[in-house]
């Protein structure tokens, strides 16, 4: 059976878990969001393009993608001493979590705003719509449920990421089935661990869901 | 309004035509051309349109698929640039307007469309609110407008559902409402009606000539449905390849169609010879024939019957009749059977134009 401390041990560590996926999806919403926009408007039939910067902008975003979190974790530790102050902790890991789910947020963003029916741009532009109007009142209300549907793949993926935080000391609810379910070998604390995973992927995706289909239903 | 002085004419009248002054709405084209560049290589779209609209009439353009249509029309707004000429609405070149400019000359230029472009995140009230709100308009005169406006296209107490949730008539009436709310002098409608069932077409179309009238709007108007032109236009041109190849008064287009393009898209609404006829019909003529003659009215005179009877100088038959009036003028073709000792020669007072087209027994009636 699990003992008192180690319920109080999981607990501090699905705070953590909380707090450092919240965190950093908060700023992936952020900049994903406008990096997104700038992908879509800026290219060469966007409605403000600029195909240089456009294509830099996408090289960027694949380029970060491309390394793998626990690669970006350690290779981003002076950026994050930059930012954080710290290369240590929850806040530590909050650097590049935030920091490699922004690109992946902003492509499948990227992709719902592409879907948006280029008629309805049009017909924005033909009733006087200024550029910014576009991307306030069309773009962005009409791809919202593709953008809260990516919004929660992400979600999901970053919760899977901060399991591996515990590299940076930031505790987490993976760093405690790793130190005591894996090199302890304590099975209780290591399916209590999978339990709460389970739980919280489940509300994330319950919530998303339930979002995406309140407004397709309109 | 009440009270003006009435120098001519009624009243109502004369405030109408001063409306539709004060308001403008001409279009004109000069030397217009367009070609679109893609990777595939060039596209002449359009080529040396020269064209004037008038305010306040209700303007057709019709052309096969991709003869340029929409191309034309959407150099109105600028949704196009052209690649040479010019666009003038009333009387100014539009191509040196930045944002500003074109922002503000979109707002005097209302477009709806045929798949409506309706914003489904949006109620059909915020819909046709957005052009108000994008314009900076206080919220009670948006409230206001789009009121009057959802009550001039007959859509009182649809203001709060989401435009899934409608018609194809009734999304296409938001679509107008939303053009129309901003008091456009001009309304451009690209195959508006093409996604609609003939009944709704008709609804649609009462709407937009409603409108016409009352607001004293330039309506440009693309269709391939000549029922639509011959419905509501006041004049016509014909697009082909990207030129202009015929360009009129509607009953002058449909009554004497001179390009090969314009006749074949008038095909559809000529029923042809009957077909009962048309299998007993026989070049030469047997003693007891009846001589068929097709006579034709392009609208310069209204068939007289009892000049074709006089002038037949025997029994007239009527075998098949389509005439219609279009803009006060008959348009259309009748067959008649003319008896024994008839003079079909003689017919040709009584219409535009007569012709036999064979004999036929009589006995087999
Ligand atoms: N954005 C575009 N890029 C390349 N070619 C185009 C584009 N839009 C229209 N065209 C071409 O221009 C011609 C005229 O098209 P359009 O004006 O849409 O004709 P219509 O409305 O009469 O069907 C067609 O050959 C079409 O393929
Ligand atoms: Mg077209």
């Amino acid at each position: 059976m699990l003992t008192p401390q180690m319920i109080d041990r999981l607990w501090q560590a699905l705070q953590d878990t909380l707090l450092m996926v919240g965190v950093s999806a908060g700023i992936a919403v952020l900049a994903g969001i406008p990096l997104a926009v700038f992908l879509v408007t800026s290219d060469r039939n966007g409605i403000f393009p600029a195909p240089r910067l456009n294509r830099i902008a996408g090289a960027l975003v694949n380029g970060f993608r491309a390394v793998p979190f626990i690669v970006l974790l350690v290779a981003l530790i002076p950026f994050t001493r930059l930012v954080a102050g710290t290369t240590i902790g929850v806040w530590a890991a909050i650097v590049p979590l935030a920091v490699s789910a922004t690109p992946f947020f902003a492509r499948i963003a990227e992709v719902s705003l592409r879907e948006v029916d280029p008629g309805l741009i049009e017909a924005a532009q033909s009733i006087g719509c200024r550029r910014w109007h576009i991307v306030r009142h069309v773009l962005l209300p009409e791809a919202l449920p593709g953008i809260i549907g990516g919004f929660t793949i992400t979600v999901v993926t970053m919760i899977g990421a901060s399991a591996m935080a515990g590299a940076v000391g930031a505790g987490g609810l993976g760093d405690v089935a790793i130190r005591y379910g894996y090199q302890r070998f304590d099975t209780t604390v290591m399916m209590a661990v999978i339990a709460i995973l389970i739980v919280l992927v489940c509300a994330v995706q319950f919530a998303g869901d339930t979002a995406v289909r309140r407004l397709r239903a309109r | 309004m009440t009270g003006a002085p009435a120098i001519a004419g009624s009243p109502a009248r004369a405030a109408a035509t001063s409306e539709a002054r004060r308001k403008g709405g001409t279009v004109s084209f000069e030397g217009l051309g367009k070609v679109y560049r893609s990777s595939a290589g060039e596209v002449t779209a359009l080529s040396d349109i020269s064209l004037d609209i008038r305010a306040g009439e209700i303007f057709g353009i019709i052309g096969r698929s991709g003869a340029g249509k929409s191309s034309l029309l959407r150099t109105i707004n600028r949704l196009e640039q052209p690649t040479s000429g010019r666009v003038r609405i009333d009387g100014e070149d539009i191509a040196g307007l930045d944002e500003s400019g074109l922002v503000g000359l979109r707002r005097r230029i209302g477009m709806i469309f045929q798949h409506f472009n309706l914003l489904s995140a949006k109620t059909v009230r915020e819909n046709v609110a957005l052009p108000l709100r994008v314009a900076g308009v206080a919220r009670d005169e948006i409230a206001q407008r789009v009121d009057q406006t959802l009550a001039l296209v007959g859509l009182e107490g649809k203001g709060d559902t989401y435009p899934s949730r409608l018609s194809g008539g009734q999304k296409q009436r938001v679509g107008i409402a939303r053009a129309l709310v901003s008091r456009p002098e001009i309304l451009l409608c690209d195959e508006a009606t093409s996604a609609l069932d003939p009944e709704t077409t008709v609804s649609i179309l009462t709407l937009l000539k409603d409108i016409n009238r009352r607001l004293g709007l330039t309506i440009v108007l693309i269709t391939h449905e000549m029922s639509v032109i011959r419905e509501i236009c006041d004049r016509v041109v014909v697009i082909e390849k990207g030129e202009i190849v015929e360009e009129g008064p509607v009953w002058q287009v449909f009554g004497t169609p001179c390009h090969a393009a314009t006749q074949a898209l008038l095909q559809p609404l000529e029923n042809g010879l009957p077909e009962d006829l048309a299998h007993r019909l026989r070049d030469t003529a047997r003693p007891g024939d009846e001589t068929v003659v097709e006579l034709r009215f392009a609208g310069h005179r209204t068939p007289d019957l009892t000049g074709l009877a006089a002038a037949a100088g025997g029994t007239v038959r009527l075998l098949s009749s389509q005439v219609e009036r279009i803009q006060g003028h008959a348009i259309g073709q009748i067959l008649v059977g003319l008896g024994a000792g008839a003079r079909p020669e003689a017919l040709g007072q009584i219409a535009d134009s007569a012709r036999v087209i064979g004999y036929v027994d009589a006995t087999d009636d």
